[in-house]
């Protein structure tokens, strides 16, 4: 789950980590209102979406006076911002954070990932801050260091040591780094975190240690247990269908091809895609039904699909294992019944009960296309839809 | 011979008294699987498909004999039914559980460190040598028994591979789940390692998806130390960057972790991809007679 550059800071702040003082605003007098309460001279007009990129697509601005609030909070709330990130269609900016303006010596990176290859959380930092850190890895590898950090210990003084010294952090200043990174450490774990990303960390004229900006990505696994974070989530930011789907436990991606699939697991999903790529088909979502396909979930499966225009025909493909295919192909006709279904549907069914199973669907009197294997099935809806 | 579980292996399950559980022991009871015991915390005493349930793993490990144990123990208790399993001593844990949290599992990995239990998963559906013993959920009745090795991260890509197999009358001796989350406890490498040193398997196919690089890795590994032909699919080639692929592992992130890639790294190391999910039977076969072991590894 992703949360917006002000809720992370919030959470940062009651870790210990130092940000700026800031405020939301949802209007453009929340926004006068906010700066007025922060009463520095500076202060900077940050829109709020989940994405990044947002600098350069012009929803950051720096104002020098409560005018130039106003004009700046005018302009950028209710437009649409388009990034790298948000895709050609953009995002359009309902929340502003209206922020300290402070005085920038130097940038810095400093993120916290989860490494697959060790099973451990690391704690990376670079000296170019402000730049993705892809980019960074992809020209100076050389630049990135990184501290893998044991969960028993925890992010030792000394590793948070070597990467401010690494980092080339003045001497100074390195025990406020020190300080900051164990904070950051210690929220990424306590709010059980995916990515907790400062890009970037600020070194300031009157000697502080900022997060100028702040990615806080979080563990779906894991919101059961964080609900002040569940909280946090904002619907603006998601796919409709997407939304829709996670409502009655399915897996669903939005994607931008026209042909709607519904597969059971993750892995045979991901590969119905694929060989629908293949056969020179473009898959319009990824959609994992899971074990217990009913026909419930089998009927919801298929509004979701359904509610994306671009669909020009479904493929369904399951490997029935412990799941009778003779119930999932009742599931099918059941769905194609109650939704009215008028554009091609080719099912593949394969496992328990399969002759039962594909004996119901060409008894359904409906149009329904049965295949022999994936790659029948694959072949056929796309044939019929191009 | 197969690899970590046979006809002998005694099996306990955690969370027995739970509904996935319960239909799960029963399948697994009739395919022929050992189940010994179960636990659940105060259920102690009852049966489940008359198999006797205990408070505490440590429990059902002295009263049974058990040396292996799967779990369908919900998310939030996962971890700890983990540690439990580590601490009696088992050999085997076999974790079921999907939604784990990763930290949880961060802290898992590190507490195994150094003790004898090997755990697979989680968020797999665990290990099947076929006619002899299934622990898990996939369903028995597609695997016969043979001389291909079956390594995957995904449950429902695995049950295609071996499907295709079977049908073509190619055999398997043992399927192993390793699953789809970012921190798992038994890897490509260990397996493989497994089914090199098995005199049964001939060959093997790993099945792998969008994510990490654990694919790559053990392609290298492959290379260096593997005398046995391996196979391989990779699953998630149109997966879009940056998004959950179900799995909570198979996310292509940083440009890290795509399908081309492992691709390309698993090809120049000598593993024949097959191109795409509807092959990897065919592909298999190609290859046993590439290396002269099609006879011998048609099983029927």
């Amino acid at each position: 789950m992703n949360i917006h550059e002000y809720q992370g800071k919030d959470i940062l702040r009651s870790y210990g980590v130092n940000v700026p003082n800031g405020h939301v605003a949802y209007t453009v007098d929340e926004a006068v209102e906010a700066a007025e309460k922060l009463g520095t001279s500076v202060t900077v007009v940050k829109a709020q979406i989940h994405a990044g990129g947002r600098g350069k697509a012009g929803g950051v601005k720096v104002a020098k006076s409560l005018e130039e609030v106003r004009t700046y909070a005018d302009e950028i709330l209710g437009k649409t911002l388009v990034t790298h990130q948000t895709g050609p269609e953009g995002k359009e900016v309902k929340r502003l954070l209206i922020e300290e303006g402070c005085d920038i010596k130097k940038e810095y990176y400093v993120g916290v990932v989860l490494d697959r290859a060790t099973s451990r959380v690391v704690m990376m930092a670079s000296e170019e801050g402000g730049t993705e850190i892809e980019e960074v890895a992809e020209a100076t590898p050389e630049k990135i260091f990184k501290e893998v950090i044991d969960p028993v210990v925890g992010l030792s003084g000394y590793q948070a040591r070597r990467l401010a010294f690494n980092i080339n952090i003045p001497d100074e200043l390195i025990g406020k780094a020190v300080k900051f990174m164990s904070s950051l450490y210690n929220a990424f774990v306590e709010k059980d975190c995916s990515i907790a990303e400062i890009n970037p960390l600020v070194t300031t004229g009157d000697g502080e240690v900022l997060a100028l900006d702040a990615k806080l990505n979080f563990d779906d696994n894991a919101l059961f247990r964080q609900k002040d974070v569940q909280e946090l989530r904002d619907l603006d930011e998601e796919d409709e269908k997407e939304i829709q789907a996670s409502k009655y436990d399915l897996s669903y991606i939005s994607l931008d091809g026209n042909i709607g699939c519904m597969v059971n697991g993750a892995g045979l999903a991901m590969s119905t895609m694929d060989i629908i790529k293949h056969y020179g088909g473009d898959p319009a979502n990824f959609l994992d039904v899971g074990g217990g396909a009913t026909a419930e979930k089998v009927t919801e499966a298929f509004k979701i699909i359904l509610s994306d225009s671009n669909v020009k025909g479904i493929f369904v493909n399951i490997f029935g294992g412990i799941m009778k295919c003779d119930v999932i192909a009742e599931g099918v006709v059941e769905a194609t019944k109650q939704v009215d279904l008028k554009i091609p549907l080719v099912v593949r069914l394969e496992g328990t009960n399969v002759d039962l199973g594909k004996e119901i669907l060409n008894e359904s009197g409906l149009n329904i296309t049965s295949a022999d294997s994936m790659a029948d099935g694959a072949e056929k809806i796309v044939s019929m839809v191009n | 011979m197969s690899v970590y579980v046979n006809k002998d292996t005694k099996v306990i399950v955690q969370g027995i008294t739970g509904g996935t559980a319960r239909f799960h022991t029963k399948q697994m009871l009739e395919y022929g699987t050992k189940i010994v015991g179960g636990v659940t915390p105060k259920k102690g005493g009852s049966e489940v498909e008359g198999v006797p349930v205990f408070n505490t793993v440590q429990e059902a490990v002295e009263q049974t004999g058990a040396t292996a144990s799967v779990i369908y123990v919900p998310a939030p208790f996962a971890a700890d039914a983990i540690f439990e399993a580590v601490d009696a001593g088992l050999d085997l844990a076999i974790c079921i559980t999907e939604h784990i949290p990763v930290m949880d599992m961060v802290k898992v990995k590190r507490y195994m460190e150094g003790k004898k239990t090997r755990l697979i998963g989680p968020n797999c559906p665990g290990v099947i040598t076929a006619d002899e013993s299934k622990i898990g959920i996939m369903p028995g009745y597609i695997h016969k028994k043979g001389h291909i090795g079956v390594v995957s991260r995904s449950g429902t890509l695995t049950y295609e591979a071996v499907h295709q197999l079977s049908e073509a009358g190619y055999g398997q001796t043992t399927a192993v789940g390793i699953g789809g989350d970012p921190v798992n406890g038994t890897n490509f490498i260990d397996v493989l390692s497994a089914f090199n040193e098995d005199p049964e398997t001939e060959a093997v196919i790993m099945i792998g998806e969008i994510g990490g690089t654990a694919e790559e890795e053990a392609a290298e590994w492959v290379k260096a130390n593997m005398t046995k032909p391996v196979v391989g699919f990779i699953g998630g080639a149109t997966a879009p960057p940056g998004k959950r692929m179900g799995h909570a592992g198979a996310i292509i992130s940083g440009g890290k972790g795509t399908a081309d890639e492992k691709i390309r790294v698993m090809n120049e190391c000598g593993i024949q991809v097959a191109e795409t999910p509807a092959v990897m039977g065919e592909t298999m076969i190609k290859v046993l007679e590439e290396n002269g072991l099609k006879e011998k590894c048609k099983t029927h």
